[in-house]
């Protein structure tokens, strides 16, 4: 395989604006769902067949005994070598782009067990239609970055925390990026890097950001 | 904005208080973290944590109304401790002039207070003058009455440990930001301050922002790159709506609205542009007749002429004392003497503090004209909740109106940059640009006034009235020139002659003779001479290196980037930082930012001129005289606060602001029906009132309904948990929204009593989504700044209970 695409999606530089979740849900053509207050900013609660991304707020305090709040902006993340895709038992039912990498659900997921793939997947991102038994999930945007153009999410980011690009160039950014914070945050770290093409950098346990940040 | 957004990433210490920039501001972000990759320390200080906490390298809260003394203590600690910019205060504030005889401070109080005007003498308050008018300094500050001296008299009370006790702020925070900001009082620093609503929705907004102004001087951060006094707009234009009036006090570019006792145009410029004798002041205001006169031809063309006084007499004139602000008006809509009402791009139902008694009001009206984009708790307030349509007489008009991408024209930004766009779609259906329709109606009322006579006729039949292309729709360029000014005939100025019928480059050109127009005197140049549009420039080069871009689009004034930039050089030109040089004297020229005036730098004792050329004596107000609570800020309390008494002294409250007293208008400070201070504000994902974002699905998805966030301490004490509903209730109203339990707000110690905060957004209304909940507004109290009237949204009184 080529050497392909990779996000990087810096957490120190997210403000949580959610322009990413609207890009996407705007670009993908993905509907508004009916969400109510439960007393969060996070909003829709999880990830589904209609949000592919999604802005997950974490709050708590710190050791100091001021407030932290952390923003992790959850999509899949288009593994090296995608664990779904093993796990799938119909030929083409996941694929991958040879060129770009990205990790694709087709129609045909609907043959498959979705607590299968969802077991498999270390971050616990397919989601299937309770209607048509279609799994769906992020695309990496495949019909924007297969003409030139970064992914929606990316393409929305005011703070420029999404950076779009070759692998090898986004892990470069990433190690440099994490070096950068250590001297401030001594826990940054790039999380799972070697494993995945979107790279999520945090400042602490990812934990403390989501439970399946990490695999 | 002093400075602008891009200049944001120059600075070395931002100060964001007042403000969650990061939710409102988004892109501000972009250049706040750019600044802080560099290594820049941003701090945020807000009653409660935001996404603009999450991101700063320090934060605290304090609460809610008590900037002043926060801010007062960091006076206090630069004073103390020698942190002033020691040359750029002798030089360019006004620290060495002698405060008058009559003024004095006592218990809250300034000299020449009328309690039963609630009014100051503010002659009473006077620096002294010499016999030719001119200020007195004593540049050795060894005058116990000179102003930097009495400056550290009124804020040598503001000690830690009393800033504490009214804030909740502990002091070893305060301690910590006064540090970390007051690094920046030297030459080669630059601390800058990006502030919003948060500072100016107070009774003591405007002292808010001056306080904040007075410390930038102190430590030098006027002028330069990186520093400056940045108010974050927060509607891509709104700058623009200021620039042209959209105040009751003001004429386009800043010029005084007329007022009844002047009677004549000399008796009216008189009052705009101040004398001063001192050669070495600019004075620029000493200009303004001549911009006050160029705006006459603007408005009446060939009728105003020098025999008519250039028809200023046909000019409306607010009587002495006459507050005609939304608060006020609002109030007399209450009363019924206001009979129509048009609303343009507003939701005055669900964004005036006291939501119940603006709905009321609305009842009183014959007719409302509404023109927005969606209908609105505003336009549809008839069949709101409590109102009976069949009982109410108002007759509503609604009119869509074009969305900004469907129309073509300048937006100016909160750096004061004006930038033309383009039409990206048409209108749907029946929709008209606002420009379109406000042409129309004028058109068709001056038709009227033709065919059929009418009171006072002459100011409507010679409007002139000439904005229509060849098609004979509304033409938004001709506008934007007309708003630039022409030369109406061949005008010669230092040998060079312009053409009647070309554009005015520059408002130094304006004449004071009837022979230029221009219908806002800061926007002369926005067109070059032979009429290009210079707000439609996109180059990107940025020959400083310090992203002033001056060649993409263009800045009032005069496509000055970073205005009073003579005070980041040296009295002999020189800039005070050489790493980021804005303005330098090279070779008898300006060499950087276009500067603030040509002449050369103070030092030449010939030619040279003081730096702030805004102020009538050149250099900037430490002590300012000006405002209607005082010549220093001082802490008062909010209308409604929690605290029996005001720690500072005897006066609990601003003493000069208006107290509306009718029984819808009541307020309860320290009252144990409502002991919780509440304050409101705005979310990313919804803007202001939410009129136009909640009928995005994907926005509403992500803020779904009204809620009130509360600290763990409060629900526990009130039996709340998380997603519970709750009844938020002050002395004028209550709402139902959804208890947001969180970390984010903590309770204050001031000093020995336990306060507790909430907050909410002010996005919902009742009319869509149905189930979102009402508007926050219902809640705040009916009181304004003394100065502006700006309405006190961010500090009043409520209970919470389970609903």
């Amino acid at each position: 395989m080529a050497e392909g695409k990779s996000i990087l999606v810096d957490t120190s530089k997210c403000t949580a604006c959610r322009g990413c979740q609207v890009a996407c849900k705007q670009w993908n053509g993905l509907p508004g769902t009916k969400t109510k207050q439960v007393g969060t900013y996070q909003n829709p609660q999880d990830i589904s067949t209609d949000t592919w991304k999604l802005v997950r707020f974490a709050e708590g305090v710190k050791a100091d005994g001021k407030p932290y709040w952390y923003f992790f902006a959850e999509q899949c993340r288009h593994c090296v070598s995608p664990p779904c895709m093993l796990q799938s038992t119909v030929k083409d039912a996941i694929t991958q782009d040879d060129a770009t990498g990205a990790v694709i659900f087709t129609e045909t997921t609907a043959k498959l067990n979705h607590k299968d793939i969802l077991e498999a997947c270390p971050y616990r991102v397919p989601r299937q239609d309770a209607k048509t038994k279609v799994m769906r999930k992020c695309t990496m945007c495949f019909d924007r970055i297969t003409n030139d153009m970064p992914p929606a999410c990316v393409k929305s980011c005011p703070t420029g925390a999404m950076i779009f690009g070759g692998r090898s160039e986004i892990l470069d950014k990433a190690a440099k990026r994490v070096a950068e914070l250590k001297t401030t945050y001594p826990l940054a770290k790039a999380i799972d890097p070697d494993d995945v093409r979107v790279v999520f950098i945090v400042v602490d346990d990812p934990k403390k950001y989501y439970e399946f940040a990490a695999a | 904005m002093t400075n602008h957004w891009i200049d944001i990433k120059n600075s070395d210490c931002i100060l964001i208080m007042g403000s969650n920039a990061a939710e409102n501001h988004p892109i501000s972000f972009k250049w706040v973290l750019r600044a802080q990759e560099k290594g820049a320390k941003v701090i945020h200080v807000d009653p409660r944590f935001t996404r603009t906490s999450s991101k700063a390298d320090f934060y605290t809260a304090l609460r809610s109304g008590t900037d002043i003394a926060f801010l007062g203590g960091m006076i206090k600690y630069i004073l103390d401790n020698n942190k002033f910019f020691k040359e750029y205060v002798e030089n360019y504030t006004n620290a060495a002039f002698i405060v008058g005889d009559k003024y004095s401070f006592s218990d809250g109080l300034f000299a020449g207070y009328d309690p039963s005007k609630r009014k100051y003498d503010k002659s009473s308050w006077a620096l002294k003058k010499d016999e030719n008018g001119v200020y007195v300094k004593d540049p050795t500050f060894q005058n116990p009455r000179c102003v930097i001296n009495m400056l550290k008299e009124h804020y040598s009370r503001y000690n830690l440990e009393k800033v504490s006790a009214i804030t909740g702020t502990p002091t070893a925070d305060l301690q910590a930001v006064y540090e970390m900001y007051c690094a920046t009082g030297v030459k080669d620093k630059a601390g800058t301050i990006m502030y919003a609503l948060g500072w100016t929705q107070h009774t003591v907004g405007v002292q808010n922002i001056r306080t904040m102004s007075m410390i930038q001087l102190l430590l030098g951060n006027i002028g330069i790159a990186g520093g400056g006094v940045n108010a974050l707009r927060g509607e891509p234009n709104v700058q623009g709506s200021t620039d042209h009036a959209i105040l009751t006090h003001l004429l386009p570019g800043y010029l005084n609205a007329p007022q009844a006792s002047q009677t004549t145009l000399k008796e009216y410029v008189e009052k705009l542009g101040p004398k001063y004798a001192d050669p070495r002041s600019a004075n620029w205001k000493q200009n303004y007749p001549k911009y006050a006169v160029s705006l006459l031809k603007a408005w009446y063309g060939d009728a105003a002429t020098k025999d008519n006084d250039f028809c200023y007499s046909w000019l409306p004139k607010a009587d002495e004392g006459q507050d005609s602000t939304l608060l006020t008006m609002i109030d007399n809509m209450y009363e019924g003497t206001v009979k129509g009402f048009t609303v343009i791009g507003q939701n005055p139902a669900c964004s005036l503090p006291n939501s119940s008694k603006v709905r009321q009001a609305m009842t009183n009206l014959d007719w409302h004209v509404h023109i927005n984009i969606f209908d609105n708790e505003t336009a549809s307030f008839w069949k709101g909740p409590g109102l009976d349509p069949k009982k109410v007489k108002t007759e509503v008009f609604l009119l869509p109106a074009a969305a900004s991408m469907e129309k073509e024209g300048s937006m100016t930004n909160s750096g004061r940059w004006v930038q033309w766009k383009y039409k990206a779609a048409n209108p749907p259906g029946d929709a008209l640009s606002v420009g379109d329709i406000i042409y129309r109606l004028m058109a068709k009322v001056k038709e009227l006034y033709k065919k059929e006579g009418g009171a006072f006729p002459d100011p409507i039949l010679n409007l002139k009235w000439d904005y229509a292309d060849s098609k004979g729709a509304f033409d938004p360029l001709a506008v934007a020139k007309q708003i630039n000014g022409y030369f109406l005939q061949d005008v010669t100025v230092a040998d060079k002659t312009y053409k009647k019928g070309e554009c005015v480059p520059s408002f130094a050109l304006l004449q004071d003779d009837g022979r230029t127009s221009s219908g806002c005197w800061i926007y002369a140049g926005s067109f070059t001479q032979d009429g290009t549009n210079q707000m439609a420039r996109r180059k990107k080069e940025d020959p400083t290196g310090l992203g002033l871009y001056p060649q993409w689009s263009w800045c009032w004034p005069v496509n000055r980037r970073i205005i009073y930039n003579r005070a980041s050089v040296d009295p002999s030109g020189q800039p005070y930082n050489p790493k980021r040089p804005l303005l330098a004297w090279v070779d008898g020229k300006w060499v950087g930012d276009v500067p603030d005036g040509p002449w050369p730098p103070m030092a030449d004792a010939e030619k040279g001129k003081y730096p702030f050329i805004m102020k009538a004596e050149g250099v900037a107000s430490l002590y300012g005289p000006g405002l209607a609570e005082g010549p220093f800020p001082e802490h008062y309390e909010p209308l409604e606060g929690p605290l029996p008494k005001n720690p500072m002294g005897a006066q609990m409250s601003n003493p000069a602001i208006k107290i509306f007293a009718r029984e819808c208008d009541k307020f309860a400070g320290c009252d144990p029906r409502f002991p919780f201070v509440c304050t409101t504000y705005s979310s990313t994902e919804h803007w202001c009132t939410g009129a136009i974002t909640r009928w995005q699905t994907w926005l509403v998805e992500a803020q779904p309904q009204a809620y009130v966030e509360m600290s763990q301490e409060l629900a526990k004490m009130k039996n709340i948990n998380n997603g519970d509903k709750v009844i938020v209730e002050s002395a004028r109203g209550k709402v139902e929204v959804v208890a947001m339990v969180t970390t984010r707000f903590r309770p204050f110690t001031c000093g020995d009593q336990v306060v507790h905060q909430v907050g909410m957004t002010y996005n919902y209304g009742w009319l869509f989504p149905t189930d979102c909940g009402d508007s926050a507004n219902i809640l705040t109290p009916t009181v304004g700044d003394a100065n502006t009237m700006t309405p006190e949204y961010k500090a009043f009184m409520v209970n919470v209970r389970k609903a």
